[in-house]
């Protein structure tokens, strides 16, 4: 089997992935477990869009 | 000024008990399976189906498993990475996969998924030892 996904799409499932084990393993509450893990998705996520245009601007 | 009686309590040993052993034990080799025994059903299914699929994906896009080695640094962090996923290694060994694909660039990716499963593991494995002692609900 040979999965191909593109930058993006590795880089989102990856957050996904380590979200999920962040908020389970950080925090003690289901609440503060939601919590914290879409607070690490979004970080994860919004730090590909930061790290892209960054990539963009140095390549211009 | 540190209240001397707290600290006495947060620095005092723990003790030993076959949960505070076996739950992280069970957990770096089945991954999730720290919390089943400890009956945290949830968490446990949601740590196993991260860390399996994440694990699967990264030999699914011909990463790299990497082999006890004395070479490169990053290469034998590379394999403290892959040794945290426990019996997922083990298995991958076995089959002799994780060959990795080093003209495809999806490959170095799934080279990183299969560490990152390990260091996750890690993680889940010391989140059960807590579980087990007690540090947390």
């Amino acid at each position: 089997m040979n999965l191909q996904l593109s930058h993006f799409s590795a880089a989102v499932l990856f957050s996904v992935f380590a979200s999920v084990v962040f908020g389970i393993t950080q925090r003690s509450t289901s609440r503060e477990q939601i919590r914290y893990g879409l607070y690490c998705f979004a970080m994860f996520v919004g730090g590909v869009f930061v790290a892209g245009w960054v990539m963009w601007l140095l390549r211009h | 000024m540190a209240n001397p009686s707290t600290s006495k309590e947060t620095t005092a040993p723990q003790p030993v008990t076959f949960m505070s052993v076996a739950a992280p034990a069970i957990g770096w080799l089945i991954p999730g399976a720290g919390h089943l025994i400890q009956k945290r059903w949830i968490r446990g299914l949601l740590l196993m189906a991260s860390i399996v699929t994440m694990f699967m994906l990264g030999l699914a896009m011909q990463g790299r498993v990497y082999r006890p080695n004395g070479g490169d640094i990053l290469d034998i962090l590379g394999f403290v990475g892959d040794v945290g996923a426990g019996g997922l290694y083990i298995v991958t060994r076995a089959m002799d996969l994780g060959q990795g694909a080093i003209a495809r660039a999806t490959a170095d990716y799934g080279t990183k998924y299969i560490i990152v499963a390990g260091l996750l593991n890690f993680i889940s494995a010391a989140d059960a030892y807590h579980i087990a002692i007690g540090k947390k609900p």
